[in-house]
């Protein structure tokens, strides 16, 4: 028997906590749970360098079924408990667990904030377009019309797209999967566990109670092919059941084309998830069932050094350029006198 | 110059007098002057320079800024009034003084808003070049008061001071805006000559603050000299004054503010309990100056994140305590209104993080840049729910050092957030400081919950369980065998896991309240200076200690049997509290507030206590307090 230090191998269920899971039958955020513990089995990491926070809904509740370390906070904060703890402990690997009421309403200046410093926290949005927890009323992501307990004549309000604000604060990872596509999601988790930076994951995740089926357009086995485009890097924006359609741009538009007719792939669009300038991937957050196909993959993935980091950096530089602070200079840091 | 009092003063209308004798020196045991002007006339740098050089002379100073909440109020308006006002004195002082001995008044608008604090016959000098018409109509004055004779009942002395300075400065080419920034350093010289202060350390900081523009640097130094000489050879004052040394203990001192103090206080207590301290905050006032102290402190440990909102402050500041450190933030009373939740939640999570409130006027947005002590009240109780936490108040600016160190103790000892109360009084006021010796200073015990060591997994470890002062386990996230969940929903006893049970939830919150209470025995007791009964106990908390202190001691001198006794810890409060109360036959509250004290002191003791109260963004004079103890002693 081998004596030497191995990385510790982690099975998904050496990840799961003795808690009951207390979701409603059916609720995709089984699936988010299943994959993450797949995921994160697989990384190399030991268990206890995993810190889950959340805030609050029913998303929020995911700390409390994973046997690492974890934080269920309050409504909207999770980013702001997560950016002191990473001040402080930039070794961790740290994951906010957030959805769309939690992240994008209360929660939204966090967020916003997080992203642009580019804290190395992977953030993970659970969107379901409803708030489920309170019992159903629409949501910052419903789409106008919804109607809910709160909004009996259909909401009113323009949705956030969660992508495009994460763009708009310049995130460095910017990706979107769905519950139900296991093999992607999981992968998609892997991908922003190695991202050294903020990661932002939207997860379309099915509320069976409340908002049962709004994403089936783009899960539903015959007719997603024609609704989803999944994002390859370097390679032309081609979904359709025949791979026959495109995204071309015109002028500052994207189109939806059909290959063939003097259109070639040469013609459409090539997904770039490493440009400099997010304007590409913002394009592609903008499109929207049943205008166009929704993409579904990595928008954006961009090196930033990490907020943690610059502060570090500059606390080591200034006690190479200074040294470590003594008490008795800094007491003295004023002019001073003696009474004798 | 013009000698608006010839019956107070010597005329120099006539011919110079050869040789002329030295203007003769008073010594005095102490004075209160106030340099006022405009807000863009750079009073508050006069003041602190004043302050400064004071502080380093061996006088025991006391100081109170006094400017506008708008950065630049139109030039020349009542609003846009700033004032510092420094008590200096060759005794030990706890106030920056009732009544002014000297006032400068450097427009009409200073004038008209200081000249109720001078004492009658108290020296007035103005500059009288800002004294046009224009000026005093932007001040409401319907006619010159240095001309219609209402200011007769002072020593007034109107010094061209915009003239004399430009002349002082003209060899170096300003533009006119440029030379008459250096008024105030004009008017200074002028201040240093009438007290005898020594230049030599304004002028030094002239040198390093001005390094980079030698022209300023110059015409900064001319214009010091020149207020000074033209005190010194022009006889326009008959009399200046000298006030020596006090005799205070021995040791070496600094001047400090109370916002100094309590990142001094914190960065002291980050290093003798070994943590790293992450202050997260918000920009507001009259706190800000905290996070600035702490951002220049990178060597020592000090990590600050200027936060995104109020909320997101506290939120790091619990961040970094669920990871370990120690997690500050601070604000003002409204960022305590936002923080409130979040407050909540470290009550819930039992976790370590020190909130300190400099409080200001309010309610809402109220008076910014004001004292009050109105967050009291909001600081116990201000949450949703059974929702105890440590409350400490420092008394002086110095000790705002003490209780940023004691804050910090409690809270890690006690895995609770602690509030610290501050207030605008503390905050920009200073005192000499009497260095402590960092080797003396006391270690702050940490005790983190310890690895499993064995790897099998069959320990389980409980977050909430609790040792004999009821404090549970500080567990930090990368701990082997630690692994647990912590957050805002009720807690099982022991297990921290999730609980609804009716049972539970009332242990849960009686176990957090004695927790709380169990503090008393680790804080000092309450102590009592005067006599150990009679007739009066004043009772105070927070920054108004100076003025109680220095009332009690004037009553105390004219033989009245009053005591006095100050809380610093006003949750838990000193366990000998009740005891001491009840040996007093009246007790006295004084607060900047409705009586919030003294609500917490009835209920909790059921001593009827009177109340002081005075909520008009000021400190108490001494005068006040004297006043009332002499009307609940006759009464
Ligand atoms: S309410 Fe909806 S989102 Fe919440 S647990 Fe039930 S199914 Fe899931």
């Amino acid at each position: 028997m081998s004596t030497t230090m191995a990385l510790p191998t982690l099975t998904p269920k050496d990840l799961a906590s003795d808690q009951e899971v207390r979701w409603c039958p059916g609720c995709g955020d089984y699936s988010i749970l299943a994959q993450m513990k797949k995921a994160l089995a697989g990384l190399g990491i030991p268990r206890e360098k995993f810190v889950f926070i959340s805030g609050i809904g029913c998303s929020s509740r995911f700390p409390y079924y994973m046997n690492t370390y974890g934080f269920h906070t309050i409504h909207g904060r999770a980013p702001t408990i997560a950016t002191g703890l990473k001040l402080v402990r930039p070794d961790l690997s740290v994951w906010v667990i957030t959805g769309d009421g939690d992240g994008l309403s209360i929660g939204g200046n966090h967020l916003i904030h997080a992203i642009r410093r580019n804290m190395d926290l992977k953030i993970i949005l659970f969107n379901n377009e409803i708030y489920g927890l309170t019992k159903g009323q629409y949501s910052p992501t419903s789409r106008i019309g919804t109607r809910t307990k709160s909004s009996p004549l259909g909401s009113i309000d323009t949705p956030l797209r969660p992508l495009s604000l994460a763009l708009g604060a310049d995130a460095t990872f910017v990706a979107r999967t769905l519950d139900v596509d296991v093999n992607h999601l999981t992968e998609t988790l892997k991908r922003a566990a190695a991202h050294k930076g903020t990661a932002f994951v939207e997860v379309y995740q099915n509320c069976k109670i409340f908002n049962d089926g709004v994403f089936e357009y783009a899960t539903d086995k015959s007719v997603k092919a024609d609704n989803v485009l999944y994002l390859q890097h370097g390679r032309p924006l081609v979904f359709g059941k025949d791979r026959n359609k495109g995204i071309r741009l015109h002028g500052l538009n994207p189109e939806v084309v059909e290959l063939g007719n003097g259109i070639a792939l040469d013609d459409l669009l090539v997904h770039d998830e490493k440009a400099d300038e997010p304007t590409l991937a913002y394009l592609l957050s903008r499109m929207v069932y049943p205008h166009f196909p929704e993409c579904i993959g990595v928008f954006r993935c961009v090196e930033r050094p990490t907020y943690e980091d610059v502060l570090n950096k500059q606390m080591d530089d200034e006690i190479a350029r200074r040294g470590a602070g003594k008490l008795e200079d800094l007491f003295a840091s004023d002019e001073t006198w003696v009474v004798e | 110059m013009t000698v608006l009092n010839p019956g107070t003063t010597r005329s120099t209308g006539e011919a110079p007098v050869l040789p002329r004798p030295p203007i003769p020196v008073e010594e005095i045991g102490e004075a209160t002057i106030r340099l006022a002007g405009d807000s863009g006339d750079g009073m508050q740098l006069a003041g602190t320079q004043f302050t400064h050089t004071s502080a380093l002379l061996g006088n025991d100073i006391s100081t109170l800024p006094d400017f506008p909440a708008e950065i630049r109020a139109p030039a020349g308006t009542l609003a846009g009034v700033s004032g510092f006002q420094i008590h200096f004195s060759s005794s030990d002082i706890h106030t920056p003084g009732d009544q002014l001995n000297t006032l400068v008044a450097m427009n009409p608008a200073a004038l008209k808003t200081n000249l109720k604090d001078l004492e009658p016959g108290g020296i007035l000098i103005v500059n009288s070049d800002a004294f046009s018409s224009a000026d005093l109509h932007k001040a409401g004055y319907p006619s010159n008061p240095l001309e219609d004779g209402s200011l007769k009942g002072y020593r007034v002395f109107a010094v061209p001071i915009t003239k004399l300075n430009r002349e002082a400065v003209a060899e170096l080419k300003l533009s006119p805006r440029e030379a008459d920034r250096c008024k105030n350093f004009f008017a200074l010289g002028l201040v240093y000559w009438l007290y005898e202060r020594s230049l030599e350390p304004t002028l030094r900081w002239i040198q390093t603050k001005f390094s980079k523009n030698p022209s300023i640097m110059e015409a900064n130094t001319r214009a010091l000299k020149a207020g000074y000489n033209y005190g010194e050879t022009t006889e326009a004052m008959p009399v200046h004054y000298r006030v020596s040394k006090a005799k205070i203990p021995p040791g070496r001192y600094r001047k400090i503010t109370g916002n100094e103090a309590l990142a001094l206080g914190l960065t002291a207590a980050s290093k003798q309990a070994g943590l790293p301290l992450v202050y997260a905050s918000y920009p507001i006032t009259p706190a800000s100056d905290i996070l600035h102290q702490l951002a220049e402190l990178k060597r020592y440990g000090v990590r600050t994140l200027q936060a995104e909102d109020e909320i997101a402050a506290i939120g790091a500041a619990i961040g970094a305590a669920f990871a370990g450190a120690l997690g500050v933030t601070g604000t003002s009373g409204p960022g305590i209104c936002l923080k409130s939740e979040a407050i909540g939640l470290a009550v819930m999570t039992e976790l370590p993080v020190v909130i300190i409130d400099v409080q200001r006027g309010g309610p809402s947005t109220g008076l910014p840049t004001k004292t009050e002590q109105a967050d009291l009240l909001q600081a116990m109780f201000g949450r949703n729910g059974e929702c105890p936490v440590c409350v400490l108040a420092p008394c002086s600016p110095a000790d705002c050092f003490h209780m940023a160190f004691e804050a910090v103790r409690l809270a890690i000892g006690f895995m609770t957030p602690v509030i610290l109360l501050s207030d605008g009084y503390l905050a920009n006021g200073a005192e000499p400081w009497l260095i402590p010796d960092p080797a003396r200073l006391p270690k702050i015990p940490v005790q983190f919950a310890q690895p499993h060591a064995g790897s099998n997994g069959a320990a389980v470890f409980h977050p909430y369980a609790r040792d004999a002062r009821l404090v549970r386990p500080w567990a930090v996230p990368g701990t082997p065998g630690l692994e647990h969940r912590i957050g805002g929903l009720e807690k099982e006893d022991i297990t921290g896991n999730v609980s609804y049970d009716p049972a539970n939830h009332e242990h849960m919150v009686r176990t957090r309240a004695q927790k709380i209470a169990n503090i008393a025995k680790d804080i000092p007791e309450l102590t009592v200076t005067g006599p150990s009964e009679g007739d009066v106990l004043v009772l105070g908390w927070g920054g108004t200690y100076g003025s109680i202190i220095t009332a009690c001691q004037r009553a105390q001198r004219k033989g009245w049997k009053v005591a006095q006794a100050h809380l610093r810890y006003l949750n838990p409060m000193p366990r000998n509290t009740g005891e001491v109360l009840k040996r007093y036959r009246k007790v006295l509250i004084p607060e900047l507030n409705g009586g919030q004290l003294r609500l917490l002191i009835r209920a909790t003791y059921l001593v009827d206590a009177v109340g002081l109260n005075k909520i008009q963004g000021k400190p108490f004079l001494v005068s006040e307090i004297e006043a009332k103890i002499e009307e609940l002693l006759r009464c």
